[in-house]
């Protein structure tokens, strides 16, 4: 049986990641779904921009593809109607593809060709420094917003789903168990879907906002079982030590789903129907 | 087979690129490109292509790109401010090295300036606009069957040599007819991509370079899973920050590129005894040459020297090519830019002059024959 273990390029490691950090937990639980799915990653291409979170696509042994800022769909895009055989999944940050690649997230999900998108979101620009990010919710302090954040968020599944997303989903990092399900059902949705992952910024975002060291701010994300069961409840808030909030309260699970013809269908493309589902 | 039709450059470089086995154009609309754009999208499909409207030009190449890598000959088509858009993602199609088709039919600019008359103001931008030091490929031609021609080729060479090709020409260019007897080129004219020698496994080194240091091109999904990122990397693909890898790979890059002026010799009119030297590509050539008839019916030692390869410039060539010349004019539509090359090539013993016309009015055959007609006044007042 293949494991997650197995589809590491072990080569690269040790990787970029910092101690704390939600976005290896992440890429484990890809990891493990991918490992259900196929015996090898011959037939899957993983495409990120860049960022934190785009560097993990290195780390996997399959079709790697790490792009511009910003700009993974488009070249997913390329990709998937060329080989649409292919199960094609976009890796992306907050930045990344919010901010310098909102116009290509709304038109990917527009276009409903069959992606998988999974956003991390940390709320900040981390390789850069912990920079503000569109992502960031208002009063909250980067290293570009050192009186506090003045603008209003994006609410990226929301987005998503206005800009046609046929799949939107919300997992988090601190229940793995429940984003491998999330995942599953994205990667077996015939279209464009959407799975944004909750994570956290340990090294800028915690420390600009006093959130603790370590994994400190991923326990935060902590909710009861009980919650869990019942809709898979909401990723919670937080407040800062000085009672400032810095994370809003947002459903997760699976928000959205509708089966309409994919990009790929309407064209008549073949090869599309053998991709495994 | 092939029968005589009256067709733009713009047409003609959409058929060129099917003939060469086009199976995906992703592009943005802008004026004077958006021909190229149209019939594509009904008859690639036709083809067994893909063609996508994307959103922006950036989207545009970033989708070619994803598609090449998929295995297939893949363009976009655009003009100034959309190849001014494209340039993030032809350094990212060079450093990776996936081979791309990017065509620029150039329009006055800088930003949107004037839509869309002539212009040859991108040559520049060809060669230096994308940050970082690249070497670039760029093809200029000046006939609506050399557009067919040179489409074929700009192909053949990107998959060759793995590496984005722009083939640049002056609105004129793109929105002239001219009847032509267009032959599609046969099966053993294309040329493929370097293959993986061995099987897929651990092994496989997906940028190891042969002897004229181009790497193996698999396609995702072969088998092979590799790595392509824009940072700079190892032979594996892997990203690495070593100087000397950095260093070796910049210079690989340029050096890749260096078989391309021969595969596309210069056009030379008269040249042979020509003392009194037009350079000049695009529409300009066209009237250089008919100022070079007249004034060799004048008695004037006239010639004609026109690149088909703007970028890259073999310049020992260039250097020999003009060396019988005593005064050389490079007549552009723009303000001084394929100038600098000549100058720089040329000892200071032959006069470059650049005339560089601006403000999206062709040049005519008058103008250059009057500006002959000065210059050699002035050469012979100052001898």
């Amino acid at each position: 049986m293949t494991t997650a273990k197995d589809l590491l390029r072990h080569e690269m490691m040790p990787h970029i990641l910092c101690p704390g950090c939600g976005h290896g937990i992440v890429m484990n639980a890809m990891l493990r779904v991918l490992a259900r799915r196929h015996q090898n990653l011959d037939k899957v291409a993983l495409v990120a921009g860049i960022g934190c979170s785009s560097r993990i696509v290195g780390y996997v042994d399959a079709n790697t593809l790490h792009t511009t800022h910003g700009r993974a769909l488009t070249f997913a895009t390329g990709l998937k109607l060329a080989r649409p055989e292919l199960e094609v999944i976009v890796v992306t940050g907050d930045g990344d593809g919010l901010g310098i690649g909102g116009n290509h997230l709304i038109h990917a999900a527009r276009r409903n060709v069959d992606l998988t998108c999974i956003l991390f979101n940390n709320e900040t620009y981390g390789m850069t420094g912990g920079q503000l990010a569109p992502t960031t919710v208002k009063q909250a302090f980067t290293t570009t917003s050192p009186g506090g954040n003045t603008e209003p968020n994006f609410d990226a599944a929301v987005l998503a789903k206005a800009a046609g997303a046929s799949f939107v989903a919300r997992g988090q990092a601190y229940r793995p168990d429940v984003l491998e399900e999330v995942m599953e059902r994205a990667l077996d949705h015939r279209g464009f879907s959407f799975v944004e992952v909750m994570t956290d910024c340990t090294e800028y975002f915690g420390r600009k906002n006093a959130l603790g060291l370590g994994s400190d701010l991923l326990f935060t994300q902590s909710r009861s079982d009980q919650e869990v069961s019942r809709d898979l409840a909401d990723w919670p808030s937080l407040r800062t030590p000085q009672g400032w909030q810095v994370r809003e309260t947002q459903p997760l699970g699976v928000l959205h789903e509708d089966r309409r013809p994919t990009f790929e269908e309407s064209r008549g493309l073949p090869g599309y129907s053998e991709r495994e589902v | 087979m092939s029968k005589r039709e009256l067709i733009s450059g713009n047409e003609a470089c959409a058929l060129g690129a099917l003939a060469s086995g086009l199976r995906f154009f992703g592009g943005y609309p802008i004026s004077p490109s958006s021909e190229i754009s149209e019939i594509l999208s009904s008859r690639l499909p036709r083809a067994g292509g893909v063609f996508v409207q994307m959103e922006d030009e950036m989207a545009s190449l970033g989708s070619v790109i994803g598609a090449s890598l998929g295995g297939l000959r893949a363009m976009t088509a655009t003009s100034g401010p959309g190849f001014t858009l494209m340039q993030e993602h032809l350094g990212y199609a060079s450093l990776a090295e996936i081979p791309c088709l990017v065509v620029d039919v150039m329009r006055v600019g800088p930003s949107t300036g004037v839509p869309t008359a002539p212009s040859q103001g991108d040559v520049m931008q060809a060669r230096w606009g994308s940050h970082g030091d690249r070497g670039t490929v760029a093809l200029s031609p000046a006939s609506v069957e050399e557009v067919y021609n040179l489409t074929v080729h700009a192909f053949n060479i990107a998959d060759r040599l793995r590496t984005p090709v722009v083939l640049m020409f002056d609105e004129v260019i793109g929105h002239m007819r001219e009847g032509v007897e267009l032959s599609p080129p046969a099966p053993e004219d294309l040329w493929g991509r370097p293959r993986p020698a061995g099987a897929p496994g651990p092994d496989f080194r997906a940028y190891a370079p042969n002897e004229q240091g181009v790497a193996q091109l698999p396609a995702f999904g072969d088998g092979y899973r590799f790595h392509v990122t824009g940072l700079f990397h190892d032979e594996r693909g892997y990203p690495t920050t070593n100087p000397d890898l950095v260093r070796q790979a910049l210079e690989r890059l340029e050096r890749k590129l260096d078989p391309i002026p021969a595969w596309l010799p210069p056009e030379k009119y008269h040249m042979t005894d020509a003392d009194f030297v037009y350079v000049a590509y695009g529409a300009v050539s066209r009237v250089a040459r008919e100022a070079v008839d007249r004034l060799r019916e004048k008695g004037v030692a006239a010639g004609l020297y026109r690149p088909r390869v703007l970028w890259p410039v073999d310049e020992a060539a260039l250097r020999k090519d003009l060396a019988k010349a005593r005064t050389v004019v490079v007549a552009e539509m723009n303000r001084g830019q394929w100038v600098q090359v000549v100058s720089q090539a040329l000892p200071p013993a032959i006069r470059v002059v650049s005339y560089g016309k601006t403000g999206g009015e062709p040049v005519t055959t008058d103008e250059m024959y009057g500006l002959a007609a000065d210059l050699n006044l002035r050469s012979v007042k100052s001898s």
